[in-house]
Order: structure tokens, then C-alpha cells, then sequence
């Protein structure tokens, strides 16, 4: 009834401003495929060599596996039976459908800041894609956690219902820029550390955190872990086409750049990087202690023999094709998890139109003794004006665990 | 029992530069391709690792990446009054496996071929007369420097050669190689930073009145962008070019120049590890409407297409027409038959200099980096008073330092012992090494058949070659020995050794991977197999792009030329071709 209710409403708002187009109705559907640009939907709810939001692979969480559903308008297996309000309410409150709790690997508790406008025209794009039939079986964690009433409690602890609010003492395009962060794009999800329970802690927000086996760095503008050194062009570019002077995006973030920020508009990347040079703070940490000598020229010695052909003697890595490692602040980041990660399993570059080559580092989890990679990060993270703490082979131990697992 | 598939617009044989060469531009026509290539997957991070890529026993001696005779082999002999027998291993040359093809282990020298070499037999008639090649079998390829032109400059621009032009439309220019065509633009990437032994060797030609000039390499001297915006990187002068993939995306192939555009696009798709066993035609063969192919698993499957491209290894494109029954298999009794005509091949001799005094670091270096005297090559220089045609390059380009090959020894050095192991020690670095790579032209009774007696792992019949460097190319190659000594004289060192091509081809030491001809292009299908847009004459369905199509070799590197008209043939299936599918380019 409430449905039908919300329904009768919409459609007397849209009498009361005149009958709608179709060339209204494809502007709509335009601005919408838009929005679930910036929301990266593809990223999470498609198969990789799938049909386009019939489901995505299982997203590994702390507390077990979840599975992205189908969300293309499949009346039996999508969401073809949904109503716009049911759809504006599931961003809004992480309860779909007939009352279903979401989990929030489905990120409600940023997409609740989008505005109403933009949740219906991205609701007018999802009624338009091809209609997939594909059962997903959502829900996989164990028990208890699978019983979905248990979000109950996690929401009224862990989530606040609410739209962005303005900051009228910033520019609309900081402003834009911070929506979008915080909203749709839902930066925080991947980048900013969570509590024991897996909810954003605000307090660090998008400060770096550790997920799927990557650690998402600190992209606040914090001079020695995050985004200090770029300029806002370079983060532009870097959204852009996944490559700028400073790294290439692989990992997760590459499915990111691909799907999402790579078809933002130049405005929309300008502003989300003017919000994000805008946080954290600027002041210098104390650099930690310099290793000892004997560990860096240990550690030289492996990079001479297997880092240097590409990334330089002297760290400065080759332009698009192999990233600078002196001043490269993944190369500074807290946890080395992700470094381990790329020297063990290697990884490939995203694929943009303006930067298509995906190069590659190579796996050398076969070549070198865990000792000889935290010996050679160490060496990294200490030279060339890179200044972080040591890494301990049961650092690169516990990621190599993980890997073969 | 063959199972059916669906319908493709094309179905590529082979993976290599023309066929992702092809897929690339055919795609973008917005056609569906498909590649269909017999060996595996390969790119650069997961199969040419840096961590292990420089593996010499592995990749060079026990030969990684080639095609092994498991797989097809081929039966030789010198001439038509022999027996031919299978090859056992391959050794003079090595057709390669894989996606990516031989241009993932090539060494990068990129030629252009000249207007002469493309105008040879009217060339050559009216300069010398006919009685000068009458017992040669060369043709004209039917194109002109001109024409092939545009098509050079899209292969050099896609592959980021570096190189200095020598003509840019006809004006000279200092340092280039003032025997080439004119050229509309200088190459993409300036001359690699030279190491030692090349520039001695440029120095003593220059003070000749000779003409030396930086070879053209695909082989990065920078970093390079190319128009499809992929991204090669500096060359690290490692010296594991030729044998080897590169690790270090520095070395252009099909993985480094197309590839990471090519797979991203939904209209195109590859099956690897599948082979091609034959093209299936429509009754009366007039046209092809597919190919027969089978999986590792041993399925056979029927691949239905509109036009279908055979993209593979030269001999192997020729294989492959006859295994179909395309056109007319060659017989040298009669002349007749077009398919196997004017196999032909290069003919090289080698020069050491060997000195007291010098380092020339020999591990410093790339698969193209040197310098190349073009004085005696092709048309470059009057045949009038001599007794053969044709030329050679004579190359400088030590290719590499690798420690199990490069073991060059003063000339009475015992083969094995104390006294050897002294012999190498001293003439590692301190041997400098050139060489001419000679024409190779066609002759009446140098052919490509189907053996009579050998089969394949399928049962079909191999094939045969048969071949031996013609008198001519011999007297050629011994002509370029002795200009060779002239410079190993003038270089100085303690001694020199020229080692002399002589008649009789071995197939076992290695010489080189340049074997083309055998479905030839041209303007007469009583001479040619395929037109000179490389549509079969007989099939107008099937284009036959490869060095396959040169109806004789020059004294260069083939690629330069095979990715020219890879891109020629792409052009003319895309402006030309498609608005009336099936019909062929030229009448006969």
C-alpha cells in the first residue's frame, strides 16, 4: 500500500510539471548511467566475462562470503518486481525488498547521501539494461551473521541515515567533490580503516585500510603516506587513465579506475580532487628509525638483481610503464601488506582508453625467501627520500600464507 | 564427429604480427574475428618474467619458445633427384610457437626493401639483360617503393623503431643510409646509444669511402608511445633478444604493440592451443567458407567465416594452401602450379676479428643494436662487370654476450679442453664479429611440395623442401667475403676469419629464420599464388599474408616488410574488399 502510495505520488508530480518527453526520459536514463558510473555498480555486481549486473563474484569480507545479487530488472531473479521507492529506500536504509536487511558491502551507508534526484535517474537507467536471469544465493555468511535481522543492531550502532550535507563555507566544486567522495562514489568503503564490527571509523577517514588481501592507501593529502606530493592534475590524470608520475593503478583500484573514475567527467575528477587535497593534515611525522646499514645493502643487493631493470637504480621507475618507487606513496604506506602482495603475486596494470598498455610486475614468490622481500622492502621504503618503518619476513610471511591459501 | 560452431565474419590462422596486426584493424572495421592459434597464450609479466627470462640454457639451447618438431616438422633435401628425410630438430632455422609468433623472439632489425629489390627482374633485365638471371626464377612483386611506402611507415610507427632516416623524401641525410628509398618522415625513435665494436666498425667503413649507418631496431633507444597508445620502455641492453621474449616491454612484438589493445575489444577473441588442419572450401573451391580445427583435447571443431586469413608462420601458410587444396601445387618439371613456387631463403657468411688489445663488453647489448654498410647491397652497386647479382647488408650488431654461446676462438683453437676454456677466456671480449646477409633468389628447382612418404601426428602429409643455395648467390656471397676481408684488414687485430658460404645447405647449423616464398604475390597467377593485395588468385575469400608472399628474399630482415604488407592487405580488405565481399581485388 505504501508502495502503491509513493507510486501515486511521483505520478502526480510529474502531471503537475507536464508530461515527461521521451527526450526528457532519455536524458534521464543518460544522467542515471551516469550515477552508476560514479557508484562503480558494474565493479561489484558483474562477473568478470559476465552479463552486465546479473550478479558478481563473492566479495570476501572479515566475517565471510558475500555475493553481489543480480540487480538487472528480472522480474524472477532481479529486480524486476522492485518499485522506485523500494529502490530509493534500499540506498537510503541497506533494507530492500519486502524488508530484507542489506549487509553494507553493499556501501548504503554512503550511498544514503546521494540526493533524490540522482537515485531516480540511476533507477530509470537499472529499468533499462538488459534483463538477465541469474539466481545469486546473496547471502553466505555463517551463522549467526547470516541471519540478516542481526543488521538491525549493526545499523543502530554503526549507521546514520541522512543526505550530504553542504559546507557552505567551501566552494560548490569542493562541495561537489565531497559528495561525490562520500556519496556515490564511496571512496570509504575500500580507503578508510573499519571497526571490529566492518563499520567506516570516521575518525580516519580515508586514511588506508587493509581488504581482499590489498591495503587501500591513505588518500588523504597527508604528505608522507597519502596524496601530499600530487598536485591535483596528477590526481586527475591518475583517476583518468589509472597511470600519472606517481604510480599505476592494479588491484582492486584498477577495476575502479576502469569501471568508474575513468568515465567521470573532467569537472567530476577536478572536484573530487580538490576535496580530497583538502583533507588531513599537513604536519610532518616523525620519520622513523633509519635501518640498519647491513639490512639496506642486503636489501640493494636484491633490488639490483631483480627490481632495477625496471624501476631504475635509483627508484625512478619508467614514466607509464613501470612506477617511480622514490616518493611513491604506496611505497610509504603503515601496512606493507600490499607490498608484499605485488612483489609474491605480482600484478597488472588497469586498461584505459588513454593508457591500454596493463604492464605488469611479475610474480616472485618462487625467486625470493620472505626474508630477502621484507630485506628489499626495507630497502625501498628507506631509500631515495622514502622514509617508513621496517618490514619483518612474518610480514611477508603472513601475505604469502594468504596467497597460497 | 566435428562439432559445428557458430558463424565468425573472419577466422585468423596464427597470432603473430600479421594476425594481430589484421585482428586490429579488421575489428575496428567492426567485423567479428577470430584468431585461432596452434600454440599457447603468451605475455610478458606471466611467460617472459624478468626473474627468469634470461635463462640461456633454457630459452636459447633447449629452445623454450619454439615450435617443436613434435608438433610439425618438414623433410629436406638439396635438390629434386634426392630423397628428402624429416627434420628431427630444427636448427637452420626456428619457426616460431605461441601467440606473438617469431616476433616475440626476434632480435628487431626492421628493412625497408627497395624499390629495386620490388622491380627486380625488370630492373635487372633492362640494366643487365636477360641472359644475366636466366637461370635464376625471379619476379617482380608487383608494387613499388612508393606504393609500399605509407605501409613501412605504419608498421615502423606502430613498433617504435629506432633508427635515422637516411632519405626523407629525396633529400640525403647525414648518418642515415643514403642507399634507401625515400621515406616520408624519419623514424620514430632516434639510433640507440652504440656500444664499442659497432662504432669501430663505422669508423673503419667510413674511412673506406663506405656508408655505415645505424641499424634499424625495434629494440626501444627510449621510451614510446605508439598510435594505438600502447607504451614500450627504454631498452636495459640486456642482450636477451633473439631466443628469448623481452621483459622489459622494450622490444616490439605483438604483446608490446597490439595486443593490450587487440584483447580488450568484445568483437575479437583467440583460441590458443588449437590448430588449424585445413580450410574448408565450398564445392568446385572457389571459396572457403571455414576452417577445420582441433583442440589439445584431440575435438575437432568446424570454424564457419566469411573470409578467412591464413597469418601463420610463412612455410607453414604454405603448408597449410596445399594440406586445402588451394591453387596448384608447384612442379619444377613443368613450371606449372603456383603454391610452393620460389621457396627462398638468405644468404649469410661471417666475419671474426680477433685482437689483443680491446674490450667490446660483448653483454652489453640489444638484438638490433649496431651498425649496417649497405654499399654492396641489392641494387646499390653496378653488377656490370660481375658474375652474379644481388647483395648483402654487412651487419655489425653483436646481439649479445650470452656466456654458453659466446665462445669465439682464434681459428686452430682445439674444440674442447684446458686450451679452449684459455682460447675463450681470451677472446670473449676482445672478438669483433660481422656479417653479410645476402639475397637469396628464386631458382626453377628451390620449391615447397608435400612429402610423399612423411606424415604429421594427424596423419597428413608433411612437407617438403627442397633447396640449395643457387650458383649465383654463392658467387654473390663470395664477392661480399671479400669485401668483408678488406674491412676485417683495415680493422687491424691480430688475426681474422672469414667463414665462406658454400654450396650444399645444411639443415642443422643454425643460419636463419628468414624462409619465405612459396605462395608468392604477383600480377600473373600462372606465376603467382596470391595478388599483390595477397588474396588467393584461387580462393577470393582467403588472403595469405607473411613473407610467404615475397617471391624472392632481398639481403635484409623479412619483418620490416611482412608487417608492411600485413598492413597493405588490411588496408585493402577495408576499403576495398568489404564493399564486395568474396569478389577478388585484381581479375586475373
Amino acid at each position: 500500500m505504501k508502495t502503491l502510495a509513493l507510486t501515486f505520488a511521483t505520478g502526480l508530480a510529474t502531471l503537475a510539471l507536464g508530461p515527461a518527453t521521451a527526450a526528457d526520459q532519455a536524458d534521464q536514463i543518460i544522467r542515471g548511467q551516469y550515477q552508476a558510473v560514479l557508484g562503480d555498480c558494474v565493479g561489484c555486481h558483474t562477473r568478470p566475462g559476465g552479463k552486465s549486473l546479473a550478479g558478481g563474484p563473492p566479495l570476501e569480507t572479515p566475517f565471510g562470503a558475500l555475493v553481489p545479487p543480480n540487480i538487472t530488472p528480472d522480474a524472477e531473479t532481479g529486480i524486476g518486481n522492485w518499485s522506485e521507492a523500494d529502490f530509493h529506500n534500499m540506498m537510503k536504509t541497506g533494507i530492500g525488498h519486502d524488508g530484507v536487511r542489506l549487509y553494507p558491502a553493499m556501501p548504503y551507508p554512503a550511498y544514503t547521501k546521494m540526493t533524490d534526484p540522482d537515485l531516480s535517474d540511476l533507477w530509470a537507467y537499472l529499468t533499462t539494461v538488459e534483463p538477465v536471469s541469474n539466481k545469486v544465493e546473496a547471502n553466505q555468511l555463517p551463522f549467526p551473521l547470516n541471519i540478516r535481522f542481526s543488521m538491525w543492531g549493526w545499523n543502530l550502532l554503526n549507521f546514520s541515515e541522512g543526505g550530504f550535507a553542504p559546507d557552505p563555507s567551501k566552494s560548490a566544486e569542493w562541495n561537489r567533490g565531497a559528495y561525490i567522495v562520500q556519496g556515490a562514489g564511496h571512496c570509504g568503503t575500500c580507503h578508510t580503516p573499519k571497526s571490529f564490527l566492518g563499520a567506516d571509523q570516521d575518525s580516519v577517514f580515508l586514511q588506508g585500510a587493509s581488504l581482499q588481501g590489498w591495503f587501500a592507501p591513505d588518500i588523504t593529502n597527508s604528505a608522507r603516506s597519502g596524496l601530499g606530493k600530487w598536485s591535483e592534475d596528477d590526481l586527475v590524470k591518475y583517476l583518468k587513465t589509472g597511470v600519472n608520475a606517481h604510480s599505476i593503478a592494479s588491484g582492486p583500484m584498477a577495476e575502479a579506475v576502469e569501471n568508474s573514475t575513468s568515465k567521470m567527467t573532467d569537472a567530476d575528477l577536478k572536484a573530487v580532487a580538490v576535496y580530497l587535497k583538502s583533507l588531513g593534515s599537513d604536519t610532518v611525522v616523525a620519520a622513523p628509525a633509519k635501518p640498519e646499514q647491513a639490512r639496506m645493502v642486503t636489501g640493494e643487493a636484491v633490488y639490483r638483481d631483480n627490481c632495477s631493470a625496471c624501476h631504475g637504480g635509483d627508484g625512478a621507475g619508467a614514466g607509464a610503464l613501470f612506477p617511480a618507487l622514490a616518493g611513491n606513496s604506496i611505497v610509504a604506506q603503515g601496512s606493507t601488506e600490499t607490498l608484499s602482495r605485488l612483489v609474491l603475486a605480482g600484478s597488472q596494470a588497469v586498461h584505459t582508453a588513454n593508457a591500454p598498455t596493463t604492464p605488469a610486475m611479475p610474480s616472485l614468490a618462487w625467486r625470493l625467501k620472505d626474508q630477502e622481500v621484507a630485506d628489499v622492502l626495507t630497502y625501498v621504503r628507506n631509500s631515495w627520500g622514502n622514509a617508513a618503518s621496517e618490514v619483518s619476513a612474518s610480514e611477508v610471511a603472513a601475505v604469502r600464507k594468504e596467497l597460497t591459501q | 564427429m566435428t562439432r559445428i560452431l557458430p558463424r565468425k565474419d573472419v577466422v585468423i590462422v596464427g597470432l603473430g604480427w600479421t594476425g594481430a596486426i589484421l585482428a586490429n584493424e579488421l575489428t575496428d572495421q567492426g567485423l567479428d574475428v577470430l584468431a585461432i592459434e596452434r600454440g599457447p597464450w603468451r605475455d610478458t609479466a606471466t611467460d617472459f618474467n624478468i626473474g627468469y627470462m634470461q635463462d640461456e640454457l633454457r630459452y636459447s639451447v633447449r629452445r623454450d619458445l619454439f615450435l617443436q618438431p613434435v608438433v610439425e616438422t618438414m623433410t629436406m633435401r638439396n635438390d629434386p633427384s634426392q630423397t628428402a628425410l624429416p627434420m628431427r630438430d630444427f636448427g637452420s632455422f626456428l619457426p616460431g610457437n605461441g601467440v606473438g609468433g617469431a616476433g616475440v623472439h626476434w632480435n628487431g632489425h626492421t628493412w625497408r626493401f627497395w624499390d629495386s629489390d620490388f622491380k627486380i627482374k625488370s630492373n635487372l633485365t633492362n640494366r643487365y639483360g636477360a641472359a644475366r638471371i636466366a637461370d635464376l626464377q625471379v619476379e617482380d612483386w608487383g608494387v613499388t617503393g612508393a606504393e609500399m611506402e605509407p605501409y613501412y611507415d605504419q608498421f615502423e610507427y606502430l613498433a617504435g623503431i629506432s633508427g635515422k632516416a637516411g632519405n626523407i623524401k629525396g633529400q640525403l641525410q647525414q648518418g642515415g643510409n643514403p642507399f634507401e628509398d625515400p621515406r616520408s618522415r624519419d623514424y620514430p625513435n632516434p639510433p640507440m646509444d652504440m656500444t664499442y665494436a659497432p662504432t669501430l666498425f663505422a669508423e673503419t667503413g667510413r674511412s673506406m669511402g663506405l656508408h655505415p649507418f645505424p641499424t634499424p631496431s625495434a629494440n626501444m633507444s627510449r621510451a614510446y608511445t605508439n598510435p594505438l597508445g600502447v607504451t614500450l620502455g627504454q631498452c636495459t641492453f640486456c642482450g636477451f633478444c633473439e631466443r628469448f621474449g623481452c621483459a622489459n616491454y622494450s622490444k616490439s612484438s605483438a604483446q608490446t604493440t597490439v595486443l593490450p589493445v587487440l584483447m580488450k575489444k568484445a568483437n575479437f577473441e583467440v583460441r590458443t592451443d588449437s590448430e588449424v588442419l585445413h580450410v574448408d572450401l565450398h564445392t568446385g573451391g572457389k571459396s572457403a567458407r571455414g576452417v577445420t580445427y582441433i583442440d589439445s583435447s584431440g575435438e575437432e571443431f568446424f570454424q564457419p567465416a566469411d573470409l578467412v586469413l591464413l597469418c601463420a608462420y610463412g612455410l607453414h601458410n604454405v603448408r597449410l594452401m596445399m594440406l586445402s587444396g588451394i591453387g596448384r601445387i608447384y612442379d619444377p618439371g613443368s613450371g606449372e602450379g603456383t603454391v610452393g613456387r620460389n621457396y627462398c631463403y638468405q644468404t649469410n657468411a661471417g666475419t671474426q676479428v680477433f685482437f689483443d688489445d680491446k674490450n667490446f663488453n660483448p653483454f652489453i647489448a640489444a638484438g638490433a643494436l649496431g651498425q649496417t654498410i649497405d654499399d654492396y647491397n641489392g641494387d646499390a652497386f653496378d653488377h656490370g662487370p660481375l658474375d652474379f647479382v644481388g647483395g648483402a647488408g654487412i651487419n655489425c650488431i653483436p646481439t649479445n654476450g650470452r656466456p654458453i654461446g659466446t665462445r669465439p676462438t682464434v681459428p686452430g683453437t682445439p674444440k674442447w679442453g684446458s686450451a679452449w676454456k684459455k682460447a675463450t677466456v681470451q677472446g670473449y671480449k676482445s672478438t669483433l664479429s660481422f656479417s653479410s646477409q645476402g639475397s637469396s633468389y628464386a631458382t626453377r628447382t628451390n620449391y615447397l611440395d608435400l612429402d610423399p612418404t612423411y606424415k604429421d601426428r594427424f596423419g597428413r602429409p608433411l612437407m617438403r623442401m627442397t633447396f640449395d643455395f643457387p650458383d649465383n648467390d654463392i658467387r654473390m656471397s663470395n664477392y661480399l667475403c671479400d669485401r668483408m676481408e678488406e674491412i676485417a684488414k683495415k680493422l687491424g687485430g691480430k688475426q681474422y676469419a672469414v667463414g665462406r658460404r658454400k654450396k650444399g645447405w645444411d639443415s642443422v647449423p643454425y643460419q636463419s629464420t628468414h624462409n619465405t616464398g612459396g605462395a608468392i604475390m604477383g600480377i600473373d597467377p600462372k606465376r603467382s599464388a596470391v595478388n599483390t593485395y595477397l588474396q588467393s588468385w584461387d580462393v577470393p575469400n582467403l588472403f595469405v599474408i607473411g613473407a610467404s608472399a615475397f617471391p624472392q628474399n632481398a639481403g635484409k630482415n623479412p619483418t620490416g616488410t611482412v608487417g608492411a604488407l600485413a598492413f597493405r592487405a588490411a588496408d585493402a580488405i577495408r576499403n576495398h574488399y568489404l564493399r564486395n565481399p568474396g569478389a577478388p581485388l585484381v581479375q586475373a
